[in-house]
């Protein structure tokens, strides 16, 4: 007997929550519990009393169990509401990385001249090295890390997606 | 001017305001200021158990067979982890519980302190919320707020931890009025147009079936009095899951019986054939549905529940309805009487339905002597429905062959660990159960290998001077494991066997239970009449025949219509896919 897999979609789904302690546990833990998968999750709180936060999840699914995502995360007693950006319509996604890369002579000029046609910001230099800071879309930002493993690359963080629906109205 | 109070004065006071009557619990160095709090008070009646476990199957006991919430106070690190698996119990049957848990003191948290477990963190995903709390001004408001979330909606268990300081230390409290949560606001008014499709959908259909589930015993009473006048006006049968039995009366002509693993052939075919499936509070459970492919291929599916997350889940429905299903059956009720319709013609389903009854699968072949199981349930039943007893059981084939030949004519009647399966769990069960219903007859249908595992609770019930009686069928294995070893595995009989067993009437009798041994056919009526004359708890090892199987059965992973009747139709072993299914 072999295990099965099914056909899955991505969806990127903003889910509104009560600022509580334990609310990220609640919420990473019910992906694991429930054998969902994550593939990006960030979080950072949106009102001034920072009583709410907002949790963008990338998540890969089936339909059905992405029906059954959605219905699990609005179950959860702290949730105020939970949108799934993919289904209602057009979005920007947007990724922040800070990319370091190393090295000297023709190495430094290219990584320099990469960064231009990136629109990536110098926020660190050094005689031997540079910190990038670039935005956005996940494949731009995965193309430029890929081009800087070329160039002398020592460490990338990345912020994982942040994501809103185009238009006037609120997700 | 208000005073301050300590957080265990206000703990008390807030259980009191919420009309909180017993609390079943085991004190402990972290709720030791808790404990003093409700020893002055004296408001309270505390419930000493043996095991934290049985504290916790003690409050669904007694919120199962009363309505109200069952609360539980237990210490902090092993006082907690013994009550996760009543928690977790709590959370599948969706049973209210409100659990109180000591805590180290808050500058402790975090040290590996002496009896420090993360509760919250052990418990955030069996329970359907929790809380600690670190401020005794919080304290009154997140109780009530916790009894709210564990009562309404989707019932369940919440869990709240409290710091030993924030037990000592005061703040002031004020009873709050009605909770509005900011973000739990459980949908409970159906949709008015989708009730009327329901209405147009039953009116239409000519094979219907109501399928109910422990949602209508949640719902309260009057939602099984509005099932049965559903059921009246459109002429369906009606069949349901293991935790809803009671809800539709077993001597009903329209009753089908339990349908699933272990259900009726004819609740089963009627699935199947049927062109309209009205689920009202059950959640297509894997032992209900079989092999999923297969299950109802021809009906159009309604699904009526208030917790939308158990919509489309394991089968995907044509209209779904989230609403208390007691609101949503009123409306169907109404509307129905509105419109005048006439009562379908269904006289060639319940032709049909007949022809499965006839089959009469649940009769099973005695065995001179020795006592066949089923046949000590039904002399059980015989000899006790006129007092309409509450039955608890344990987990295995005693709660498939209680659940089959016990007949249940009210809601709260039937209390069964169901989604967890939890073994252990009648006798505490049926503790809280009979302080919940002094006068009521009380009995834990079990297992020899299940009593076992909560057995400590005989004490219980002889401090308390509770009359519970525990009927044992005795076959000397855990039955249903061998079973479906015999299915799956050749039968061989690895570990099922329940070697050196304790002599139950003894045991019994140590504890200050009268012991009674039944052993022979002949011995069945007489020992059972002793068992309802006595006046004090009893436990009753009833000796059965020891291979009985229970059937009708449709192994894992099988479609209803392939259900095995007899043992005789038993393969010794299966592939690797049905081997793979619980």
């Amino acid at each position: 007997m072999h295990i099965k897999t099914e056909q899955v979609e991505r969806h990127t789904l903003a889910v509104i929550v009560d600022n509580e302690p334990g609310i990220l546990a609640r919420i990473a833990g019910l992906f694991t519990a429930r054998g969902y998968n994550i593939e990006s999750l960030t979080v950072s709180e949106i009102t001034a009393d920072k009583a709410v936060s907002r949790i963008t999840i990338v998540t890969s699914a089936s339909p059905p169990v992405m029906e059954q995502i959605i219905a699990q995360l609005d179950r959860l007693v702290p949730v105020h509401k939970v949108a799934d950006l993919t289904v209602l319509g057009d979005h920007v996604e947007r990724e922040l990385a800070l990319v370091k890369v190393s090295g000297t002579g023709d190495r430094r000029i290219e990584a320099l001249r990469l960064a231009e046609v990136y629109r990536a910001r110098v926020v660190d230099a050094t005689i031997s090295s540079f910190v990038f800071e670039v935005t956005g879309g996940i494949a731009k930002i995965d193309k430029f890390v890929e081009l800087m493993g070329e160039v002398g690359l020592v460490e990338v963080a990345r912020t994982g997606i942040a994501a809103i629906s185009r238009g006037a109205e609120a997700a | 001017m208000m005073t301050e109070k300590s957080g265990a004065d206000i703990l008390v006071e807030a259980l009191c305001d919420l009309g909180v009557e017993v609390v079943f619990g085991y004190p402990g160095g972290a709720v030791l200021p808790i404990y003093d709090a409700m020893f002055r008070s004296k408001r309270i009646r505390h419930i000493l158990v043996r095991h934290e476990q049985a504290a916790t199957h003690a409050a669904e006991g007694y919120a199962r067979s009363t309505g109200k919430p069952g609360v539980v106070l237990v210490t902090s690190g092993p006082g907690a982890t013994n009550a996760v698996t009543g928690i977790t119990d709590a959370l599948l049957d969706s049973i209210p519980m409100v659990v109180i848990t000591g805590q180290v003191p808050t500058a402790l948290i975090g040290t590996d302190a002496f009896q420090e477990a993360d509760t919250v963190g052990i418990t955030r995903h069996c329970s359907k919320h929790n809380y600690l709390v670190k401020d005794p001004a919080r304290l009154g408001e997140v109780v009530h707020e916790a009894f709210h979330i564990a009562t309404s909606g989707r019932p369940g268990p919440v869990v709240i931890d409290i710091p030993k300081d924030v037990q000592v230390a005061t703040a002031r409290y004020q009873k709050p009025g009605p909770i509005r949560h900011k973000t739990y606001r459980p949908q409970v008014k159906a949709d008015q147009a989708q009730v009327e499709q329901l209405v147009d959908m039953l009116a239409a259909a000519e094979r219907p079936i109501l399928y109910t589930g422990g949602g209508i015993i949640n719902s309260g009473p009057a939602a099984s009095q509005l099932l049965r006048e559903l059921a009246r006006i459109t002429g369906a049968p009606v069949t349901s899951t293991l935790m809803g039995l009671g809800a539709f009366p077993a001597s009903d002509p329209q009753w089908l019986g339990m349908l699933g693993m272990h259900g009726t052939y004819e609740a089963n075919m009627a699935m199947n054939q049927a062109d309209l499936v009205v689920a009202l509070g059950s959640r297509f459970d894997d032992r209900v549905t079989g092999r999923l492919d297969a299950f109802s291929p021809n009906s159009r599916k309604v699904h009526v529940d208030i917790d939308r997350s158990s919509v489309n889940k394991n089968v995907r429905v044509d209209l779904a309805i989230i609403a208390d299903v007691g609101h949503a059956l009123e409306d169907a009720v109404r509307i129905w009487k509105s419109r005048q319709h006439p009562k379908p013609d269904t006289t060639e389903w319940q032709r049909r339905i007949a022809g499965w009854r006839a089959v009469g699968c649940l009769s099973f072949p005695e065995a001179g002597d020795a006592i066949m199981p089923q046949r000590a349930i039904r002399a059980l039943y015989d000899a006790t429905k006129a007092r309409q007893p509450i039955i608890t059981t344990e987990v295995g084939q005693h709660q498939m062959w209680a659940a089959q030949h016990f007949g249940f004519e009210k809601p709260n009647k039937w209390l069964t660990s169901g989604g967890l399966g939890t073994m252990g769990y009648g006798l505490p069960a049926a503790i809280g159960a009979q302080l919940g219903n002094p006068g009521a007859l009380v009995i834990d249908i079990a297992g020899e290998a299940s009593i076992q595992m909560n057995i400590q609770e005989l004490a219980t019930a002889t401090q308390y001077r509770l009359p519970v009686k525990i009927f044992i069928l005795n076959n000397e294995y855990m039955g249903m494991v061998r079973q479906w070893q015999e299915l799956t595995y050749e039968s061989r009989y690895a570990e099922s066997y329940s070697d050196s067993l304790p002599d139950f009437v003894k045991l019994g009798e140590a504890y200050g239970w009268k012991g009674i041994l039944i052993e022979h056919r002949h011995e069945l009526e007489d020992g059972i009449a002793a068992m309802l004359d006595h006046d004090g708890p009893v436990i009753v090892d009833c000796r059965v025949a020891k291979l009985a199987n229970c059937f009708p059965m449709i192994p894992s992973g099988a479609a209803h219509t392939d259900m095995i009747l007899q043992a005789n139709e038993v393969s010794g072993t299966m592939d690797d896919e049905a081997k793979a299914l619980v």
